[in-house]
């Protein structure tokens, strides 16, 4: 296995683009990566594409082909470009099977992307396609929404473990702050428990702050061989684990309703990968799709014993001034949440992180990076860790 | 759901049929005809659920997809079946009368239906027992 460095990141701000297409936004995204990483187009030898449901937001298949195209890499050079879904860790995935094609000694330079266009048709329907992340037949045909799935862990997250309402709206708060410090997130207000625990309920004990947006967007970023990285930046942020791990498509085969096992075993070969203890990690990207998904991300990736989760939102811990910072750019649930381009975005943040550029929301000194997406109710996870 | 989707799991919808594994003792509801524990070495059949079981966890949803807009709110569990497989459903209950443990059994209900000259989509519920 050789060692992958990422050299260009690029996103584009994320929220409800009415006035732009998918082929655009994902284009901008691209060429920010491109010009950041410093490299000729022609150098480029393979793209991967993550989306989790353009089919369905847009009626448009075959997206590697259209992205590879719109890129201007179809004709001349001709590369490979290969769409991968995973649903909602669609982006991580495409990170991760860049970072495979050029561990493997296949590919030199290669470019992860993640798009998704979720604002072209009503909410119901997207809802409808947001829960087709879950099975369908034997949960979606009973009524099972998405935030009611997340409902049902929460549920029962609270009732075993003591996490109380006001653990979850801490979360929503923190990340809403983050959102504020941060130019490309769709939402930059800052919120109060009294906005969470005031919302409308959506699937009891969730209410609508407790539940990441609907929301255009893509990120792109470019991976190098890290023997060859610097010739491109003085600042290669390597990736030292890149891990992947599943669980039942369906919350009620879990062995645990409120343990993502996928998340642990993901971040298991992670932490072994990268040769580091979840106490090495400086900062992190985790997926905050719910309010409670947090919380279990922290127990699940390590950040601390199982249950104990509210405690460390609650002590703010996981705050932007913290000893963990969790979701510095605003997470799933402030930045936004285009299904397909969120993994992509995680990697994104924290390379900009390590390398000490993002702004009113830098963690300080931040050396080693996390970042975790989630398919569905967790039967995909994808861990990545990152460093200077 | 399209019509021969739900048509061919019919017979599980409306009665509770999942399967057995005879090699590991596993139950599966939904129905699994590849037993993950036993693979290959697995030997399934058809089994009937008594329809006993216990609330593992639960949530109200407000917010519904449009074909169950005329059920809001209703109640949505995990239940813990007594042969020990695990069901999502709808508890036809009060929302605040639904409780971890509560203890539950099947009955036929209607979900949803495909407008005025549709298809009524039936299945599986459960009530207070």
């Amino acid at each position: 296995m050789r060692e992958v460095a990422v050299i260009g990141v690029g996103s584009t701000k994320f929220g409800e683009m009415w006035e732009r297409s998918f082929r655009d936004i994902m284009i901008e995204a691209g060429l920010e990566a491109i010009q950041d990483a410093g490299i000729e187009g022609r150098e480029i030898e393979a793209m991967y594409v993550g989306n989790m449901s353009a089919g369905r937001f847009i009626s448009q298949e075959h997206i590697g082909a259209l992205i590879v195209d719109y890129s201007g890499f179809s004709k001349d050079t001709h590369i490979p470009s290969t769409r991968v879904e995973a649903a909602c860790a669609s982006g991580g995935l495409a990170v991760r099977e860049a970072y495979l094609s050029i561990a493997s000694g296949m590919h030199d330079i290669v470019v992860a992307a993640g798009v998704e266009k979720m604002t072209d048709i009503g909410t119901e329907i997207t809802v409808d396609v947001l829960a087709s992340a879950a099975d369908r037949e034997w949960e979606g045909f009973v009524g099972a929404t998405f935030p009611g799935l997340y409902a049902l862990m929460a549920t029962y997250h609270m009732n075993k473990f003591g996490t109380t309402r006001e653990d979850l709206a801490e979360v929503s708060v923190k990340n809403h702050y983050n959102g504020s410090l941060n130019p490309k997130a769709q939402f930059n207000n800052r919120i109060t428990i009294d906005t969470v625990l005031n919302s409308s309920l959506v699937a009891d004990p969730l209410r609508i702050f407790d539940c990441s947006p609907i929301t255009d967007g893509a990120s792109a970023v470019i991976l190098a061989a890290g023997s060859i990285a610097r010739k491109y930046t003085d600042t290669p942020v390597y990736i030292k684990a890149s891990s992947q791990a599943s669980d039942t498509i369906s919350l009620h085969d879990r062995r645990d309703v409120a343990t993502l096992d996928s998340t642990v075993f993901a971040a298991k070969r992670a932490y072994k990968m990268a040769g580091i203890t979840p106490k090495e990690v400086d900062v992190a990207e985790v997926h905050d799709c719910f309010t409670i998904a947090e919380i279990m991300a922290y127990e699940d990736l390590g950040f601390c014993k199982k249950g104990e989760g509210g405690k460390l939102i609650r002590e703010g811990v996981t705050a932007l001034d913290g000893d963990l910072p969790v979701n510095p750019s605003g997470g799933l649930k402030a930045c936004g949440h285009p299904v397909g381009a969120t993994g992509v975005k995680q990697v994104v943040e924290i390379v900009t992180q390590l390398r000490g550029e993002a702004g009113k929301r830098q963690v300080d000194g931040a050396e080693v990076g996390l970042t975790h997406n989630v398919g569905g109710t967790g039967a995909t996870a994808v861990v990545h860790i990152l460093t200077r | 759901m399209p019509v021969p989707r739900f048509w061919r799991k019919i017979k599980h919808r409306y009665n509770l049929i999942g399967t057995k594994c005879n090699t590991c003792g596993t139950y599966y509801y939904p129905p699994r005809y590849l037993c993950p524990k036993c693979r290959r070495e697995g030997e399934i059949e058809e089994y009937q659920f008594k329809g006993e079981g216990t609330v593992v966890t639960y949530t109200i949803i407000r917010t519904p997809p449009d074909q169950f807009q005329n059920l809001k709110p209703y109640v949505l569990a995990i239940i813990d079946l007594d042969e020990g497989t695990r069901v999502t459903s709808q508890i036809v209950c009060e929302p605040n009368e639904v409780h971890i443990g509560m203890r539950v059994r099947a009955v036929f209900r209607k979900y949803s239906e495909d407008g005025d000259d549709g298809v009524i989509y039936y299945g599986t519920k459960f009530v207070p027992a």
